[in-house]
């Protein structure tokens, strides 16, 4: 690791300040990105600013129907909360299946979705729940937030503060993770509010995507033959050791189905 | 730029200079000479340096000493008591849970996580649990029944 100044933020007002002040800042929040990035020199920031201190982005509660969860709440507190698992058991479910316990009790959710892995889980939940991603400055929308591969919307020095996700009637995640660090190969969410219905996959493309198709015939038909059909084109999506595009295209489809299967 | 952290460390209170990037882990082993904890990865995915932080289990090369300024971290060292193991040590030892040790300490660190959590996990859990702490010797199977078996001694 390069060397860096830390500090602590004593709130988001003072961290976005600070991040202005400086030439080259990044944020740190749980750290179980972050630091393996600045372990392989990938990243040299001359300043890194904790978010850890900020009581105001952590936690869970429920607003206007919404269950709002704060940038600084880790992925065992979202998998362990009633207020989560209640209304939007699938989201805790996906908070659960995030890597191991000891990444689950650092890692946090605007951690996860400001670095916007393509093979993270959280991308899925807040595109194929609809979800709003506030930040310091304004609300962006799920289908705008990921633009690319580790890019997303945010502003040189944005800080995400919350993420708000709308209960939906009914909603499924599943993935088909890498056996040694549990990312998504392939994971789909599945949800359906009223006559919406909503089919994210993360995992197969540089970012997380929408199938449309699967989306129509759901909301025709919210049943695992409705889908069993339509699969996507590999054009372009991943490849590596764990997977091919072909498999990663073929994957979709499964685990779409078994997703609409699970919502019941 | 070194900052100072001041931690709880098994119950002490101490305090060091860090460089911004030095890692809990250095700290605690270089530092402190506390090398229970051990490296095995250094890239958060073998857990062999797992300490509980407030409470929690975490890979401790993968946080920073800064941001263990002003929390409680208990290492492996802090479990025996006058020369007795925990009841956690105890089962590993009696249920063969170790072969050259290397992982142990972040298993039984981990585990106590788990065992926090839940005081009587099946065997399931307990497999699930393990996803983060690896071992080359043993295969798990042992480790398992260690740690079931601990759990216990610690509701009796
Ligand atoms: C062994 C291992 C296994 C893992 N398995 C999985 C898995 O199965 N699925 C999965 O989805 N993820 C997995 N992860 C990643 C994990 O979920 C990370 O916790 C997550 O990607 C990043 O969250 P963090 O809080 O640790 O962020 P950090 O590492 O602290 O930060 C990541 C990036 O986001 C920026 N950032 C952080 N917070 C904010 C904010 N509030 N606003 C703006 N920018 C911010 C930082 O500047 C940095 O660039 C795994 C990680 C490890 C080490
Ligand atoms: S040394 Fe920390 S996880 Fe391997
Ligand atoms: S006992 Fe040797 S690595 Fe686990």
């Amino acid at each position: 690791m390069y060397e860096f100044n830390y500090r602590r933020a004593s709130s988001v007002s003072d961290a976005v300040a600070s991040s202005g002040q400086s030439d080259d800042a990044s944020y740190l929040a749980g750290g179980m990105t972050l630091i393996p990035v600045l372990k392989f020199r990938l990243a040299s920031p001359s300043d890194i600013i904790d978010l850890a201190g900020l009581g105001e982005l952590k936690g869970i509660r429920t607003e206007n129907g919404a269950v709002v969860v704060g940038a600084m709440t880790t992925h065992a507190e979202v998998a362990g909360s009633s207020e989560v698992r209640q209304p939007i058991p699938a989201l805790a479910d996906l908070a659960e299946s995030i890597g191991d316990p000891q990444v689950r009790n650092r890692g946090t959710i605007g951690g996860s979705i400001a670095n916007a892995d393509p093979a993270a889980d959280y991308p899925a939940a807040v595109v194929g729940l609809g979800a709003t991603v506030h930040t310091n400055s304004r609300t962006i929308g799920a289908d705008d937030f990921f633009t690319d591969m580790f890019e997303t919307a945010l502003e040189p020095g944005e800080l995400v503060t919350a993420v708000s996700f709308p209960v939906p009637d009914r909603a499924a995640y599943m993935k088909f993770p890498n056996p040694a660090s549990r990312y998504a190969i392939v994971g789909v969410m599945v949800s359906q509010s009223g006559e919406e219905v909503r089919v994210a996959v993360t995992g197969a493309g540089g970012s997380v995507f929408r199938v449309p198709e699967m989306e129509q015939a759901l909301a025709v038909n919210f049943a695992p033959e409705a889908v069993a059909g339509i699969s996507v084109s590999a054009d372009g999506l991943n490849e590596d050791i764990h997977a091919s595009p072909e498999y990663r295209a073929h994957l979709v489809t499964v685990m779409a189905r078994r997703a609409v299967a699970a919502a019941g | 730029m070194t900052l100072t952290v001041t931690m709880t460390l098994n119950g002490e209170s101490v305090s060091a200079e860090v460089e911004g990037r030095t890692l809990l882990v250095q700290l605690i082993r270089d530092h402190f000479r506390l090398t229970g904890t051990h490296v095995g990865c250094d890239t958060s995915q073998c857990g062999a340096c797992v300490v509980h932080m407030n409470g929690q289990s975490v890979k401790s090369c993968t946080v920073l000493a800064a941001q263990a300024d002003g929390a409680e971290v208990s290492t492996i060292e802090s479990l025996a008591e006058n020369g007795e193991l925990h009841p956690m040590q105890q089962a590993f030892k009696d249920n063969h849970g170790l072969q050259c040790g290397f992982c142990t300490p972040g298993m039984v660190m981990s585990a106590l996580d788990l065992v926090a959590n839940n005081p009587d996990p099946g065997e399931a859990e307990i497999r699930d649990w393990l996803e983060g702490n690896l071992c080359r010797c043993t295969g798990y199977h042992n480790i398992v029944k260690s740690i079931a078996a601990g759990a216990q001694a610690m509701r009796s």
